[in-house]
């Protein structure tokens, strides 16, 4: 095993880490806005490790740069997602979470 | 390498299907919705996993399909739910 694959199973490993992140995330965390932050930000990072190490093993710069594009409209794609589904929670009156429900203030 | 590409999309596959349960649960729209977004991500992955695993270069072009139409798939959610609140409401 070469460097550059002992390169690629370490971002692998680190992509697997955030997707598991992001799924425990979307489990245990109290309301839709916040599994939304967790989701968002670090199930893309996860993809982007992933495709980084799929860019160490690529044959061609095209192949290479294919990749990049696909995470670059992956997080265009989750951007615009995550925010029109805040956005019409909110709209439909989907209460944020508080740690005190109806507390002082 | 092969092996551990296919581990990992099999792994990517295992959360998708955990993240089932937030669809079972809820409780609202929005929340099976940000589920539905963590398949689009997860999925994308699985198929650049799989493109690399068993050297089919047109699976990459499946993963933009993907993540262009989850894009569309909320879209039309979001249209459904603005329009169903529009209807109770008097304009």
């Amino acid at each position: 095993m070469n460097v550059r694959d002992l390169l690629s199973v370490m971002l692998l490993s680190a992509g697997a880490f955030f997707f598991l992140a992001g799924t425990v995330g979307l489990l245990r965390f109290p309301d839709v806005y916040t599994r939304q932050h967790a989701l968002t930000k670090v199930d893309n990072l996860g993809l982007g490790f992933v495709v980084l190490a799929l860019v160490l093993q690529a044959n061609s710069a095209a192949e290479a740069l294919k990749l990049a594009l696909i995470w670059g409209l992956a997080l265009a794609a989750s951007a615009t997602i995550s925010y029109l589904i805040a956005h019409s929670a909110f709209e439909n009156d989907v209460p944020p979470w508080q740690r005190t429900p109806r507390g002082p203030q | 390498m092969e092996r551990l590409y296919l581990a990992l999309a099999a792994f990517l596959l295992l959360n998708i299907a955990v993240g089932l349960i937030r669809i079972l649960r809820g409780p609202t729209a929005a929340d099976r919705m940000v589920a539905a977004q963590l398949f689009g991500t997860t999925g994308v992955a699985v198929l650049l996993l799989l493109a690399q695993a068993q050297a089919m270069p047109a699976l990459r072009d499946v993963a933009l399909v993907f993540a262009a139409l989850a894009v569309l798939a909320t879209v039309a959610f979001v249209k459904r739910v603005a329009s169903r609140a529009d209807e109770g409401e008097s304009p």
